[in-house]
């Protein structure tokens, strides 16, 4: 009997409330009387303390069978919850307030860089294996002053106008950057004429659908490969709030949050496209940030207003990269030595690791 | 029996025959044992009992006979004969296996022998050439890549971290003596000086009591001070009109510099309009005393920033 009374009581409260909520609508749009609205604060009433006895006795709301009920206790216990949350909240700014000057700090909400996986290759700025790596790779030449970037821009065959457009501003913001088209040559017989000429660099942006969308990276005499995925790839006239095109001078270089060791061979890559000695009187700065794994390039005029504020005005393209695959010696797909792919059910499985 | 008229007019012309494409101009036949492609009387090869194919497997050629005496043996019906690699012999091959043929299946295996070396010549020349990898995108990873992009250039907040690292490379001095700004060594040179001023005039006025103990001048009216000529000395450098001042070598040249650079700052920036006129302004109004540094220009350094 108890059981049958407390089922009516239920599905009384519960179609009672399914009647109410589109009765409610209709009270708001002007409708009503008074004693319908007093009916329905009695049973607002009995509603609650029926719901305040339902919760405690371990009663899970997934064991209710009808949906709309099911989702009703759901709304419930989620107003619960939250009303919980708001009380406990304005607790803690009272005592705040209360205890004034020795409150404990605020706590630092976690991001993802906060929580980042601590990855073991991260470079040590004293670490002295890495220093001597680093004097001795394939960049001492450059590093040391002894050679001047050079770099041949190109595409893969056939590029449509976007890519086209894109190679071009790329030349504009490299120093010593030429452009020449592909005309289905063969990258393995580009290598060795480039060798001859005394380019440093050569750069082949790839081709997908009239969008660039890949771009290979290699370093001339014997250096390594990098393959960089491209997204985001906005032209000059795209820029909203543009300055007026480049200049001629060389501009600064910025590599931001390369800490790994892969991130240091990749920052260097980076480096090695701009001449050594920048040009100050340009004020041009080229950004490469590294965040989660994705490297933004961005192209800026400089001014200091005073010696806290400076203005930025952003000129040239704006792309972003993502590492796919770094390989050591020039383009060779078949059969070079890959020092780091990206594999991607093992690396990208979890959100905390990056390896940049 | 074999009527091979009987079984053209049926599936050459009238009913149905599943191996025939039709298009707007011509037939086609799919069947594989056709010589020549072609929906024809003398090619059909289920409506000639003597008939010869060529055909290709693996990069090897054969010859495929059939007659009219092996028609009741569907098992055996065609003969199979390996080609030889070597072009010429293969086409003495085929002769000699088709003598007494038709003149018209000669001529089509023949013609079709050529074609299939050719193509595969051509297949084995592409495999030298470049060859294009076509890597299947999955939706759902493009979509992942490119949400967490987004996010990352959230979080990123590229322009203050910009801004940052050029004010900080402003601090370290990277750019030298370019940019007037550093108003805080400014203010410290200035403070010095005035020290240095201060204890100057002390000293100088104990010397002056020590010795003019006992002398006697004639001074006039208004008295000229040693103080007050060293202050002289300091209004002179107060004059800002620097091309017009001949002071110390260093110093002007600093300044020419200075003036140099600034100017092709203007330049630089004229069009923008964000001239460096407020810092030359402000250079010459405040109350400015020349210091003179030696600053070695040190080599921009790009610094790798974590």
């Amino acid at each position: 009997m108890d059981i049958t009374e407390v089922q009516v009581s239920q599905d009384n409260t519960g179609k009672k409330k399914n009647k109410k909520t589109p009765k409610k609508k209709r009270n708001g749009n002007g409708e009503g009387s008074a004693a319908q609205r007093k009916v329905e604060e009695e049973e607002d009433e009995k509603k609650m303390e029926k719901s305040e006895e339902a919760f405690p006795p371990t009663f899970s709301v997934s064991e209710i069978k009808n949906k709309q009920r099911r989702h009703f206790m759901f709304m419930k216990l989620k107003q619960e919850k939250r009303k919980q949350k708001m009380q406990l909240k304005k607790k803690k700014k009272k005592e705040r307030e209360a205890l004034g000057d020795k409150a404990p700090p605020k706590e630092v909400p976690k991001t993802i860089e906060n929580q980042r996986v601590y990855d073991e290759t991260t470079v040590d700025p004293e670490d002295e294996e890495v220093a001597f790596d680093e004097g001795t790779d394939e960049f001492s030449a450059y590093f040391n002053g002894l050679t001047n970037p050079k770099v041949l821009i190109t595409t893969s065959d056939r590029p449509r106008g976007r890519t086209v457009k894109f190679c071009e501003q790329l030349a504009t913001v490299i120093p010593n950057a030429h452009v020449y088209y592909r005309r289905g040559l063969a990258l393995k017989r580009v290598i060795p004429q480039c060798i001859a000429r005394n380019f440093t660099y050569l750069m082949v942006v790839n081709e997908d659908r009239k969008m660039p969308n890949g771009l290979v990276l290699c370093h001339l005499p014997d250096g390594p490969t990098a393959h960089f995925k491209v997204s985001s790839v906005r032209l000059r006239k795209e820029i909203k709030r543009r300055g007026k095109d480049p200049t001629e001078h060389s501009p600064e270089v910025i590599l931001n949050n390369f800490s790994t060791r892969l991130g240091h061979s990749i920052g260097r890559l980076f480096a090695a496209l701009f001449p050594q000695d920048p040009q100050f009187i340009g004020r041009q700065a080229a950004t490469f940030h590294n965040q989660r794994d994705f490297i933004f390039f961005r192209f800026h005029r400089y001014i200091f207003k005073n010696e806290k504020k400076v203005g930025i005005q952003e000129l040239g393209p704006r792309f972003t990269l993502k590492l796919r695959s770094l390989q050591k010696g020039t383009f060779d797909s078949k059969f070079g030595e890959y020092e780091w792919v990206l594999k991607r059910h093992e690396m990208d499985a979890c959100r905390r690791k990056f390896q940049l | 029996m074999q009527h091979d008229d009987v079984i053209w007019d049926i599936i050459g012309n009238k009913q149905f025959c599943s191996h025939k494409v039709k298009t707007k101009s011509q037939n086609f036949c799919r069947n594989e044992y056709n010589v020549t492609g072609l929906c024809n009387r003398s090619s059909c090869p289920l409506s000639n009992s003597q008939y010869a194919t060529i055909r290709e497997e693996k990069g090897q050629c054969f010859l495929y006979m059939k007659v009219i005496e092996r028609a009741a043996f569907p098992a055996k019906m065609w003969e199979k004969v390996k080609l030889s690699k070597n072009y010429e012999k293969a086409l003495e091959q085929i002769d000699e296996n088709l003598i007494y043929w038709p003149r018209f299946i000669r001529h089509k295996c023949k013609q079709r022998f050529t074609k299939v070396t050719q193509y595969l010549i051509r297949m084995r020349k592409l495999v030298l050439k470049r060859q294009r990898k076509l890597v299947p995108l999955s939706r759902k990873v493009e979509q992942r890549e490119k949400r967490k992009e987004e996010k990352a250039l959230i979080a990123a907040q590229l322009d203050n971290a910009i801004e940052k690292e050029l004010l900080e490379r402003l601090k370290q001095g990277t750019y030298g003596d370019i940019y007037n700004f550093p108003v805080h060594a400014f203010d410290k040179a200035l403070d010095q000086q005035d020290e240095e001023s201060e204890s100057e005039e002390e000293s100088e006025e104990e010397e002056e009591d020590e010795e003019d103990v006992g002398k006697r001048e004639f001074v006039a009216e208004e008295e000229v001070e040693e103080s007050d000529l060293s202050d002289f000395e300091d209004m002179n450098r107060l004059k800002t009109s620097s091309d017009e001042e001949e002071e110390d070598d260093e110093s002007s040249e600093e300044e020419d510099e200075d003036e140099e650079e600034m100017e092709t700052e203007t330049k630089a920036s004229k069009s923008k309009g964000k001239s460096p006129a407020n810092g030359v302004a402000a250079r010459k109004k405040r109350a400015h005393v020349e210091i003179e540094y030696e600053q070695e220009t040190e080599p921009a350094s790009k610094s790798i920033a974590t």
